[in-house]
């Protein structure tokens, strides 16, 4: 079976395939890996845009990467006291 | 028109910048451009024995950037290639020794006498890299096929982007197309899928490599070796020469089963 799956080329059981899966994974985690202090400052951001339109629990907020196998995300959980209404106070931000 | 400077480099080490700086620069001197391969290894210099210039060196760029001596005295020049010269390391001192600031200037001095200044960056992403990396207009990035070396280019491909470097081109060096063609090889295209950056090039892996180095004469010279000629195309692209890839596989023939599988396969990998 192996001499044939050889012959006639279809190698994509290969080692070569188990490092290209392998190598993906590898990627999305270096390439969203990110320091104590950039989270920091991102979760400042956040805040302080949400802020124009919301009160918000600061106390509760919770922001971070999600990582599994296959994908990364950015989970944020923040608390809605109240929602602005009328005139937002963009000066404020 | 001042010279291209073109950083050389690649994260991991030991996956073929020196080997593909020498090269390269033999390569654009065959094709008639003033070329100065620059050794930014301090305290590692090889370049000068891949060159087989080492014999010939007496300052280096360490020198001219503390006014020991002037440019043209470090300057080795090639007398087997015109047009060909090469800029050593400092081997006994270490990579504090420059800064930055100085490799730009540098690199300015050298400007308006070359077509090409290419510069063999030390491995990693610390000092070395930065003072190799802050001279350069364009960058080669080197991988071999393998998880950690590609891994690494990713990163060094991030750090030449932010540091607003460009074109950044891939150069995938010790490919071997027969591992390949079994599937036990990251092939051209997965890299290119996961890096998503330009190729300039495919090299095989090659015994000529060695035999170049122990001859102390960068391959593209006498080109007989596959890799030379992968190495003289990769001299064509950067020219602005639009060269197909070559057909490694016809390199790699393995007899009568490599005959059958590609009866059966019918189709040809392009490098
Ligand atoms: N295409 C190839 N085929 C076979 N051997 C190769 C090939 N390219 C490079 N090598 C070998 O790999 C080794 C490392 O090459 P080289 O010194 O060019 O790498 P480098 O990236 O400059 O290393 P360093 O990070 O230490 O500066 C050498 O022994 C060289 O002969
Ligand atoms: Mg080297």
């Amino acid at each position: 079976m192996d001499f044939l799956r050889k012959l006639f080329g279809g190698g994509n059981d290969g080692s070569g395939a188990k490092a290209k899966d392998r190598l993906r994974i590898v990627l999305i985690h270096d390439r969203t890996d990110i320091s104590p202090e950039l989270l920091d400052s991102l979760r400042e951001e956040i805040v302080s845009v949400l802020s124009k339109y919301m009160e918000i629990d600061n106390d509760k907020i919770e922001i971070d990467l999600d990582r599994d196998e296959k994908a990364v995300a950015l989970v944020a959980n923040i608390p809605v006291l109240r929602i602005k209404r009328g005139n937002v106070d963009y000066d404020k931000v | 028109m001042p010279a291209r400077v073109i950083v050389v480099t690649s994260g991991k080490g030991g996956v073929g910048k020196t080997t593909s700086t020498a090269n390269i620069a033999a390569a654009l001197a065959k094709f008639g451009k003033k070329v100065v391969a620059v050794d930014a290894d301090v305290g590692l210099r090889n370049l000068d024995v891949i060159m087989g210039l080492e014999n010939r060196v007496v300052f280096n760029f360490i020198d001219v950037i503390e006014k020991t001596c002037k440019l043209s005295q470090a300057l080795v020049k090639d007398k087997r290639v015109p047009g060909l010269y090469l800029l050593p390391a400092a081997q006994t001192r270490t990579k504090d020794a420059v800064n930055p600031q100085q490799m730009i200037e540098l690199c300015e001095e050298l400007k308006p006498d070359f077509d090409f200044i290419l510069l063999d960056c030390p491995a990693g992403i610390e000092g070395g890299f930065k003072n190799a990396a802050a001279g350069a207009d364009e960058a080669l990035v080197v991988t071999t096929p393998e998880i950690p070396a590609v891994r690494d280019a990713d990163r060094i491909i991030g750090m030449l982007e932010s540091m607003g470097k460009s074109p950044i081109r891939l150069i995938i060096n010790r490919l071997r197309p027969n591992m390949v063609q079994d599937g036990d090889m990251l092939a051209k295209d997965d890299i290119l899928d996961v890096l998503s950056i330009d190729l300039i090039g495919v090299v095989p892996e090659d015994e000529g490599v060695i035999r170049a180095t122990n001859n102390g004469e960068p391959m593209t010279m006498t080109l007989d070796s596959p890799a030379a000629h992968a190495y003289l195309n990769i001299a064509e692209r950067l020219l602005g020469n639009d060269v197909p890839l070559m057909d490694l596989e016809s390199y790699t023939s393995r007899g009568f089963f490599s005959w059958i599988k590609k009866l059966f396969k019918r189709r040809t990998r392009q490098y």
